[in-house]
């Protein structure tokens, strides 16, 4: 232990961490349990390293001070809960069509609404695809351990920087508040992605213009002599608007197509002991950690069972998991909501086994043995 | 999954055992062990019963949540009486001697007076969580003194690492009497 990085720290706080390796230098946000401790960090790390802390008036302009940060260049975050990520989707949709990228963390915590401030939950998977209006890309990355809320945020800011977009993180009130043994990778094990900026002259820059295939905008900070415009309204490659339904499909095709022609790099999941596997569970976030020891729980008496954990939750594992539906009879879905991942599971696995769910939304984690009663069952 | 073990310690809001409970999960990890802290928040961190949980293993360990625990501290009676039942048979139960035993015979009762050393011997009623996690450590063995003493001295503000250090002395002598 002397001679490795090793701390006892929480998921909040290791998201932090992740986002300061990845080079955030702003946050904004409004405190909310159970993600306050990310702005309470952030707001005694920040300054420490010539970065700025925001507390806004409320969640919408903590993310609308976010976008503005990032507009100048800086690697930028806000922090959130479910009440917070209600009032935060418009702006989510006007960075998805001004390409502004940022990180918007939600610890999930019970609802509606207020809900359950102090327990867990995971309510908001569909709400982070569909939240704000319009179609739109989305990545949102869930992480089960403390370690991996430290990488899936640099992963985050990673996909934010490289695709031009938001990138959610999804985790939730057992991972963002647990403690555990957490190794600090070292600089050279981490990849860090910075945004592309334009080497045009400032004369010649359109904000919005791509090369031929290619699919990101190269990105000019405000304060360093370019001018430009930005808005919500559609617009074509000089960022002003246009009612032209040319310029709004070739706008939508392109912004949807940095997610899908970048699938396999978004695509983050793992399998356990799924080769055999008859019934392979599917789960994400904290729930993955029940199903995980559901999974040897079943091995030690004879059951064949494994686990499919997506880490990326949108865009949405189409491959992996109708790979996983041809190779098992039964799939277990385990989600702390009353059914939300569930449907894409059946969307694209239906024709291949039967699909169950294990959920619960009192605000409590879904525990071991219920998962094994119900491998048991089906 | 058999080597993991799991504790609760418990008693009211203000006791500083969520900080016990960090300390021990640091402790663990300084041994070269894994650990798992966790919390409940809300209503309970005030006053009433409050307890934090730590489960300690030689092994990954994945549901973080300790369920019936091996080793459960109770500093007050409300705490003893709301979570008694969590403990495991065979499992190990620390009281303070303010707190009336349980009648269980299937458990180890250690009743001590672990708030009362603290405040006459120590002098500061608030290093009851250090007494208390000594005393946690000599009777379970579940990490090394050199550990805890390492974890406290971490943990705990400038300017009382000297206190600390004796309540974690006078934890283990409490222990050690009653073993």
């Amino acid at each position: 232990m002397e001679n490795k990085n090793i701390k006892l720290m929480q998921g909040n706080e290791a998201c932090v961490e992740g986002a300061l390796t990845a080079g955030m230098r702003f946050f904004a946000g409004y405190p909310i349990t159970p993600s306050t401790e990310i702005a309470e960090i952030s707001s005694l790390r920040l300054p420490k390293v010539g970065g700025k802390f925001l507390q806004m008036e409320d969640e919408i302009a903590g993310i609308a001070a976010t976008i503005g940060a990032s507009l100048t260049g800086l690697k930028s975050m806000t922090a959130t809960s479910g009440p917070g990520f209600s009032l935060k989707q418009e702006n989510i949709g006007y960075a998805s069509i001004a390409e502004i990228p940022c990180v918007i963390v939600n610890v999930q915590r019970g609802g509606p609404s207020t809900g359950l401030p102090t327990s867990p939950a995971q309510g908001d998977i569909m709400q982070a695809k569909w939240g704000t209006h319009g179609d739109h890309p989305v990545i949102a990355l869930s992480p089960s351990s403390v370690r991996e809320t430290f990488d899936l945020t640099i992963k985050a800011f990673n996909y934010a920087e490289k695709y031009r977009m938001p990138v959610m993180l999804l985790t939730d009130e057992v991972i963002g508040h647990m403690r555990e043994k957490i190794e600090i990778p070292t600089a050279d094990e981490i990849e860090i992605i910075d945004r592309v900026k334009p080497e045009s002259g400032l004369d010649k820059y359109n904000p919005y213009e791509v090369n031929e295939g290619e699919l990101v905008p190269k990105m000019a900070s405000y304060g360093e002599g370019y001018r430009f415009h930005v808005t919500g309204l559609v617009h074509d490659e000089t960022g002003f608007p246009s009612n032209d339904s040319n310029v709004a499909g070739n706008l939508l095709d392109r912004l949807m197509k940095k997610i899908d022609n970048n699938i396999e790099d978004i695509s983050l999941y793992e399998e356990y002991r799924i080769d055999d596997a008859e019934t392979i569970i599917i789960a994400y976030g904290s729930t993955a950690r029940s199903a995980k020891s559901a999974v040897d729980m079943a091995r030690e008496e004879g059951l064949k069972v494994g686990l499919f954990r997506p880490m990326t939750i949108w865009p949405f594992l189409d491959k992996q998991i109708t790979d996983v539906a041809k190779k098992a009879d039964n799939i277990i879905v385990a989600e702390m909501n009353l059914g939300q991942y569930v449907n894409e599971v059946e969307r694209v696995g239906n024709k291949y086994a039967n699909i169950s769910k294990c959920c619960k939304a009192n605000g409590e984690l879904i525990t071991p043995d219920e998962i094994l009663a119900k491998i048991k069952e089906v | 999954m058999s080597n993991q073990y799991e504790m609760r310690l418990s008693g009211s809001g203000g006791q500083g055992l969520i900080l016990g409970g960090i300390i021990l999960a640091e402790s663990a990890l300084n041994d070269g062990k894994n650990a798992v802290q966790s919390q409940s928040y809300g209503p309970e961190a005030r006053g009433g019963a409050s307890k934090a949980e730590v489960i300690i293993s030689d092994n990954n360990i994945n549901y973080p949540k300790v369920r019936d625990c091996d080793m459960l501290l109770s500093l007050t009676q409300i705490a003893c009486d709301k979570y008694i039942d969590s403990l495991k048979k065979d499992g190990v139960l620390i009281i303070d001697n303010s707190v009336a035993a349980p009648e269980r015979d299937d458990i180890k009762i250690y009743s001590l007076p672990i708030i009362e050393i603290a405040t006459e011997k120590i002098g500061k009623p608030m290093v009851a969580n250090i007494v208390a996690l000594a005393v946690i450590n000599q009777i379970t063995k579940i990490t090394s003194n050199e550990s805890l003493e390492k974890a406290v001295l971490k943990r705990v503000p400038r300017g009382t690492e000297e206190i600390n250090i004796n309540a974690l002395k006078e934890g283990y002598k409490l222990a050690e009497v009653n073993e």
